[in-house]
Parts: C-alpha cells; sequence; structure tokens
C-alpha cells in the first residue's frame, strides 16, 4: 500500500519552470471556484477577493504579518517535500517543530557570556538537533524494521505536542505564574527584526537561504541523486550501489531539521516564549502546500506564501464584506483538488499511450 | 470447418499509435491458428478487443456468423472466449479447485459447492487428460501445471476458443510437447486455439494456419503447410534478416569468476541457490540455461551484491568477493545487466542523462565532491544516445518514454562503456524485436572478444546454444551439467532443465 501511495505521489513532482505553474495554477482554479461560493452568499467575488488581498498585502504591517505565516509554512513545506524526494512521508512536521520550539525555548532562557549572535545560532542548533532527532527515530524504524513512518510521524506528532505541554506545566514553566507558559527568551536570544518597524525578523532570509539550498542538494550534489533515486526507485538506486537504508534514514533526519526551524524561528522570532499549542496545523499544512508546490522548493515558496495570505487577508475579508473566515480553507482544498485531479488526468492519459506497449 | 470469430477490419488507437489497423481476422473451430509477430505488433491489443478489455475503434466482431459486442470479460466469457494470459491470473495460496471457481455463481448460495464443481472438473480432466491435484494449492504447482488450471478454468466456462498468450515462454522443451498434445486433443473436439507467439519454430510445430501482424496490420494469413521459417520471420520483420552471424572461436584467458558451493534463499526464504559452483575465464560467455524460476535470478543478484549468499564463496580474480555490497562489486569492474530492466536497471522517472550515471554519479568526472558537473555528465550522455544508437528526443528525455528496445540499449550503454572485466546479463533480449535483439547478441559478442568474462542468464535456448562457450543447466537451485554448445542437443538440454538426468561435472 504505501508503494502503491508513493508512486502515485512521484507523478506530483514538477522541475523547472512548471514547479511554478503548477501552484500559481492551482491557485487560480481554487480562487475561481469559490468565486461560485461566495456568490451564493450574495457578495461579489471580486470585491471579497479584493479586500482578502488587501488584508494578506495591503500595507506594509499587514504584508509582513503574511511574510510571518508564511516562514513557518515554508520550512515545513520544504520539509516535507524533501522527505517526499527521499520517497519518505513525513507527516510529523508538526511534532518536529514542537521539540524543536522546546528546545529553542530552553536554550533560549538562560543567559549566555559571549556576543549575542551565538546564542541565537545555539538556540537554533540545538532546536534543529532536537528536530532532527524527532525525525531520526520513524526513519530509523522505516529503513531498518520496515514499519511504516506514515503511522510513526502521526504518533510522535501527539508525543511531541503533549511533551510541550508537560514542559510548560512543570521544568519550563514561568516562576511565579500559574499560567502554563514558558519564561521569555533573552535579548540575546532573539533572531534581529530586518525590517525596521515591523516584525519580520531574520527567519524570513533563512528561508530563501534554505530553499535554495534544497534545490542545490536535490539537483546539483551526488546526495540529491541518491535522495531522488531512492525516491524514485528503491531497486533501481541499490542496484546503483546506493545504500538505500543509510539515505532514507539521512534523509527523514534533515527533513526534521528543516521542520524544526518552523518551530525555532516562531518562537525566537515572533512569540519569545513557549505556550501549550502555540501554533497548530503547520505541519499538517505543509502536505498541502508540497503538494501544491509540486514537490519542488521554489513552488513549496509560492504555495507556502499564497496559504500565508489566506490566513492572514480571510479577516479583513470576513469583516469588510461578510464572508466567513472558512471560505479560504475552501480556496486551499480546491487548489490542492485540482493539482491531484491535474495529476490523476495525466496518469490516466499516459497510462492509456502506454497500453500500446502491450504490457 | 465453421467459422466460429471473425474479425472484419478491426482498429484500435492509442494516443500517438495505431494498434491496430483494419485487421481481419478468422478462426475456425477445430484449427489452432497462429497469431505472429514482434513485440508491438499488436498481438496483444488484438487479443484483448476480443476479449473485452479494450473496445475497438472500427470494425466488426462476428461470433458464429452473428455480429456480436463485447463490452466486458463477462460478454466474452458468455461468449464462450477463453484467454490464458502470459502472467497467469491465479491466486497463490488458493487450491486449485478454488481458482477454478473463483468468481463463478454458487449453486448453494451463499456456500461454495465444492463437491458438485470437482465432480465436474474431474470430467472434464478425464475427457482431455488433463490431470491436475485439484487439492493442491497453486504455489505447490510447476509453472507448466499452473498453465494447465488455467486452460480448466477456461474450459469450464464452457469457453470454445481458447486464446493463449505465449504461452511457452515459461514452459521446458518437454512440457511445450505436452501442451501442444492438449492442443491438439482440443481442436480435434472441434475447439478453436489463438496461438499468440514471436517464436517461428513453434509455429511451424503446432499451428494450422498462421496470421502476421507487422505494425498493427495483418500482412499475410496462409496455410502452415505452404510456409517455411525463413519466409514467416520475413514478413514478420519486413526484410531479410541475417540468420546466423558467425561466432569467433573461443579464446578463453585466465580465470576471472570462480563460483563455489554458492547459497541463497529466495524472497520467500526458501533455499534457492543449493551449493553452486562454477568457473569463467576472460573472453568466455558461460550460458545459463534454465526454465525461469529455478534461482538464475537469485545466482545474478548474489553475484552482484543485490542479495546475500547463505552459504559458499565468489572469488574475482582470485579475491574473495562474497557477500560484498553492490558499489564495492561495481567498483571491481563487475557490470550487470539486470533482468527487470523497468524496476531495476533504471528509474523510469528519471531522464535518460540522469540514468546514465545510475553506479557512477558519485565518481569523477561526473561529480568533484558533492557536486555534480552538469555539462560532462550531459556530454557522456549525448556521447552515448550516438554510440549506442538509442532513440530518444534526447537526453533530457524521460526513460518511461522510450521503447524496450532503446531502454535496454541505454543500460547496454551504461554497463557496457566501462568496459568491465565482468559482465552478468540476466534475460538481456527479453521482450525485444528481433532487430534489438541482434543489436544486443552482437553487443555481448563484442565484449567477448575484447576479454571481458560474460554470465548470460537465458530462458530461450535458442539464444543460449548460440552465444555461449560452455552451457550450465540449472534446476532447483543445483546445476545439473556443464556442456558445450556443439556437443550437445536440445533434447538433451530439455532433459536436464526438467531436472530428469544430471551429468557428471568436472
Amino acid at each position: 500500500m504505501p508503494d502503491k501511495l508513493l508512486g502515485w505521489l512521484k507523478s506530483f513532482q514538477r522541475e523547472g519552470l512548471s514547479s511554478i505553474l503548477t501552484p500559481v495554477f492551482g491557485i487560480i482554479f481554487g480562487l475561481t471556484v469559490a468565486a461560485v461560493v461566495i456568490i451564493q452568499q450574495g457578495v461579489s467575488p471580486l470585491e471579497a477577493y479584493r479586500e482578502l488581498f488587501l488584508g494578506a498585502f495591503g500595507d506594509l504591517g499587514s504584508f509582513t504579518f503574511t511574510l510571518l505565516r508564511f516562514i513557518p509554512l515554508a520550512f515545513t513545506g520544504l520539509a516535507v517535500t524533501l522527505a517526499y524526494r527521499g520517497g519518505v512521508f513525513n507527516i510529523g512536521a508538526e511534532g518536529q517543530l514542537y521539540v524543536a520550539a522546546l528546545a529553542s525555548t530552553w536554550v533560549g532562557i538562560y543567559p549566555l557570556q559571549g556576543p549575542a549572535f551565538i546564542h541565537v545560532f545555539l538556540a537554533l542548533l540545538v532546536g534543529m538537533i532536537a528536530g532532527a532527532f524527532w525525525a531520526f527515530i520513524p526513519g530509523y524504524l522505516k529503513a531498518t524494521r520496515g514499519i511504516n513512518e506514515i503511522l510513526t510521524t502521526i504518533l510522535m506528532n501527539y508525543v511531541a505536542i503533549n511533551l510541550v505541554g508537560l514542559a510548560v506545566n512543570t521544568f519550563l514553566m514561568e516562576p511565579g505564574q500559574s499560567a502554563p507558559q514558558s519564561p521569555t527568551i533573552l535579548e540575546s536570544a532573539r533572531l534581529p527584526i530586518i525590517l525596521p518597524g515591523t516584525f519580520l525578523h531574520a527567519g524570513f532570509l533563512l528561508v530563501f537561504v534554505l530553499a535554495w539550498l534544497v534545490y542545490w542538494v536535490l539537483w546539483h550534489t551526488t546526495w540529491g541523486y541518491e535522495i531522488r533515486s531512492v525516491g524514485a526507485n528503491r531497486e533501481a538506486a541499490c542496484y546503483g550501489g546506493i545504500n538505500v537504508k543509510r539515505v532514507m534514514i539521512l534523509t527523514m533526519t534533515a527533513s526534521g531539521a528543516l521542520a524544526s526551524l518552523a518551530g525555532s524561528s516562531e518562537i525566537l522570532g515572533v512569540q519569545y516564549r513557549l505556550l501549550e499549542n502555540f501554533m497548530v496545523g503547520y505541519g499538517y499544512d505543509a502536505i498541502a502546500i508540497a503538494l501544491l508546490g509540486g514537490l519542488h522548493p521554489l513552488g513549496t515558496l509560492v504555495a507556502a506564501l499564497f496559504f500565508g495570505a489566506l490566513r492572514n487577508g480571510a479577516n479583513s475579508m470576513q469583516i469588510a464584506v461578510g464572508v466567513p473566515v472558512s471560505i479560504v480553507y475552501v480556496i486551499q482544498a480546491l487548489a490542492v483538488l485540482s493539482i491531484i485531479a491535474t495529476v490523476a488526468i495525466r496518469n490516466i492519459y499516459f497510462r492509456l499511450a502506454f497500453k500500446k506497449e502491450g504490457r | 470447418m465453421p467459422v466460429l470469430l471473425e474479425l472484419r477490419g478491426i482498429c484500435k488507437s492509442f494516443p500517438g499509435v495505431k494498434a491496430n489497423d483494419n485487421v481481419d481476422l478468422q478462426v475456425a473451430s477445430g484449427e489452432i491458428h497462429a497469431l505472429l509477430g514482434e513485440n508491438g505488433a499488436g498481438k496483444t491489443t488484438l487479443m484483448n478487443c476480443i476479449y473485452g478489455l479494450y473496445t475497438p475503434d472500427a470494425g466488426q466482431i462476428f461470433w458464429e456468423g452473428r455480429e456480436v459486442k463485447i463490452n466486458s470479460i463477462r460478454d466474452a466469457i458468455n461468449l464462450g472466449i477463453g484467454m490464458v494470459h502470459q502472467h497467469f491470473m491465479l491466486v497463490h495460496n488458493f487450491t486449485v479447485l478454488e481458482n477454478i471457481m473463483l468468481g463463478l455463481p454458487s449453486r448453494k448460495e451463499p456456500f461454495l459447492d465444492k463437491g458438485k464443481v470437482a465432480r465436474e472438473v474431474r470430467k472434464l480432466m478425464e475427457a482431455y487428460s488433463l490431470y491436475v491435484d485439484l487439492d493442491a494449492q497453486i504455489w505447490q504447482l510447476p509453472v507448466g501445471l499452473q498453465q494447465r488450471v488455467e486452460i480448466l478454468k477456461a474450459l469450464y466456462r464452457k469457453a470454445r476458443l481458447l486464446i493463449l498468450d505465449e504461452p511457452t515462454a515459461v514452459l521446458t522443451p518437454g512440457e511445450v510437447k505436452e501442451l501442444f498434445h492438449i492442443l491438439r486433443q482440443l481442436v480435434a473436439q472441434g475447439y478453436a486455439v489463438i496461438f499468440i507467439t514471436h517464436k517461428l519454430d513453434e509455429v511451424m510445430a503446432i499451428a494450422d494456419r498462421i496470421t502476421v501482424l507487422r505494425d498493427g496490420r495483418v500482412v499475410k494469413t496462409l496455410e502452415a503447410k505452404a510456409a517455411d521459417k525463413k519466409m514467416l520471420a520475413r514478413l514478420m520483420v519486413g526484410r531479410d534478416i541475417a540468420y546466423e552471424k558467425p561466432k569467433t572461436s573461443a579464446t578463453p584467458g585466465e580465470e576471472v569468476l570462480r563460483v563455489e558451493n554458492l547459497q541463497a534463499l529466495d524472497n520467500k526464504g526458501l533455499p534457492a541457490l543449493r551449493g553452486v559452483s562454477f568457473t569463467i575465464r576472460r573472453g568466455e560467455i558461460l550460458g545459463i540455461a534454465g526454465v525461469a524460476g529455478n534461482g538464475q535470478t537469485e545466482l545474478a543478484e548474489v553475484l552482484t551484491g543485490l542479495r546475500k549468499a547463505t552459504g559458499g564463496k565468489v572469488f574475482f580474480k582470485g579475491q574473495e568477493i562474497t557477500n560484498w555490497n553492490p558499489r564495492a562489486l561495481y567498483e571491481l569492474n563487475i557490470a550487470h545487466i539486470p533482468e527487470d530492466r523497468q524496476r531495476v536497471g533504471l528509474i523510469m522517472d528519471f531522464s535518460v542523462k540522469e540514468n546514465t550515471l545510475l553506479g557512477v554519479y558519485y565518481r569523477w568526472p561526473f561529480a568533484k565532491g558533492i557536486q555534480m558537473n552538469h555539462s560532462v555528465i550531459h556530454e557522456h550522455a549525448v556521447k552515448l544516445i550516438q554510440e549506442y544508437g538509442i532513440r530518444t528526443p534526447g537526453p533530457e528525455a524521460k526513460v518511461r518514454f522510450l521503447s524496450g528496445g532503446n531502454q535496454q540499449k541505454l543500460i547496454l550503454a551504461r554497463e557496457l562503456s566501462r568496459k568491465p572485466e565482468l559482465l552478468i546479463a540476466v534475460q538481456p533480449t527479453r521482450g525485444l524485436d528481433i532487430g534489438a535483439t541482434e543489436f544486443v547478441h552482437q553487443q555481448i559478442l563484442l565484449q567477448r572478444e575484447q576479454g571481458t568474462a560474460i554470465l548470460y542468464i537465458s530462458t530461450e535456448l535458442d539464444e543460449i546454444m548460440k552465444l555461449s562457450d560452455r552451457i550450465a543447466v540449472f534446476y532447483k537451485g543445483e546445476i545439473m551439467g556443464i556442456l558445450e554448445p556443439h556437443k550437445t542437443d536440445i533434447e538433451t538440454l530439455g532433459l536436464l532443465m526438467a531436472g530428469a538426468q544430471r551429468l557428471e561435472t568436472n
């Protein structure tokens, strides 16, 4: 069953220009069909979308808030994309970002001698190690024991979420407070604001560095060749002298490290303290984002920006024209569905085309 | 004899290709009608139209003179058409009887009526001397008997026309003889048989009439008596083919590969190799003959590091290499043309260019450190495409879009371009047309002249006889004998392949 799923997911993969066109097409489709629903509400879709757009990009403030949503979605989207390319499903980005946030907070609340950037760097690094470790476990179990990583990653999400709950209620609880929250992290552990007067932090730049890194590794290095080979055809990869198990474990670990940045950057750049359920669903949204993005780092960024904008613009749309916020989930779902539908149609077409081969 | 099935002007197109173009065909009761053609000639498509898997774009189908529409397999079965597929459609952990009953309504719904069906099937078995143990589970039966179950299944469903798709591909020469005997009996009782094949000898041996297909069209329908092999080959390929290429006599050099008492398990954990020993020398081709599934695949996998040996030793030029990993073996310059080119030998979703890198991607000049050198890789791919005449839209085209022959050429190009010292080729011509087969044979012989030691595994005896300097016959994971092709004949090989006798090996 997972192999069948894998084969099917393969057809989502896009390269080159189509990696950007795919999500753009999906977004247009989603907006178009959702327009029908908006008309049903007695509202002009053009007006609703104008409010949505203004809410997401209208002024510097709302624009940076969109970007603040975009950052964690992009990190988790990249994490899922990388794992997919290596033939493993990382449904555990949620858990990985939770343990990373926990680890980063822990480092962030203790004073550290030395220049400030070392403290931030250390907090990010420890978060990455935590996220990577959280992904290493299912990767290792899958490669060496054949245990389905979809199950293990989902289950480990609950462990991670409850671990954070435990932490903010006990050892990481702010002293003298009864609310389940950690103390705020020190100034020295915070990600610097890169646009004065806004909340946009340095994590934004890190997104692009890592997206480029993922792209470069996948298509310009021998590691990427190994990852993509294992993702495309494990048996052929083995025949080609690739250590499939090692590649699977490392891909999953790297994916966890990417996902960790979503949690760490949120704590170190935005919230400055750890709360229970401090960000919900970003790990799961990542799956939709990766698919919409054609499992390509560039497409993933486009899709993440779209998701971020929808979330951020939805409220002002509701206030201005009375279209409920949940319409954005409809748009998201339609966009992803349209991609799935195109892939299905393509598959059917090719299956017909290949029947001529006589097999 | 009355015409049972008639096709008039059948056309079937798929995007970009006309698989069947205006095909006419008549099959009479009491005849064995051979459908001859290369791979891709449209034989299987045509049969799928008859069997209700495809609907033809144009044309008419007549059954006993009445026009019929066959929209599903059920329609075909109800008319009296039965098909024995190349890959059997049997449930492996069901018994023979259960397989025969599968999908049929029972007279004791919701319970099975095994007793009654068993009696009826036994009657059929007696009538056509098609004996099989009804209580045996399919996996316990040899392939020849599994095929019988398929035939019984069709007969029990009251088929009067049997379509056999490449039925001899998996059989020993002895089993082929038995199959032919059964088919003769069936047609004597008024059944009709369509026999799909690309093997000329079989056509000459069994067919009453022959229809030759090429590029989706009927080239000719003729009486078997009026045909000869040479003429059929010409009709099939559309040109004269050089049959025998003179092979230079062997000049084997020093020993390259030595295998001692090698043992291994198959995927189910059962012994697949039970102590195999042989050697191959420089410039020598050792052919491994045997019916598919007697340990040949496992042998190739053990020798290339894809499967662990559970006992015995392998030496390469004196160095023990037992259970080395694939990359280490690759670096010793051992090349492997795997049995399943689409699943093992190639990554179908990768481009031609990327597939030329399999196994060498990490080496200079293709990579420097971890960074890949795309311009060198591109040039290398273009060079291979030219040298081996791979027909592809370009090095960036996905391998999925290449024909089977060109996919195999790509594997040959990749594996042979690095001048291997030992080549392990498993069924390298399977599914290829005559032209591509000829190309593969030439390349293999060329390697031999250049001093490569070659292990050539094939289930096609013709091929083994033609290429090998020595032949080792496999049966149930053991070597039944090692002999020289000019000192033996197909019958002897056939007996060894069936495990009926064993030669003393040196």
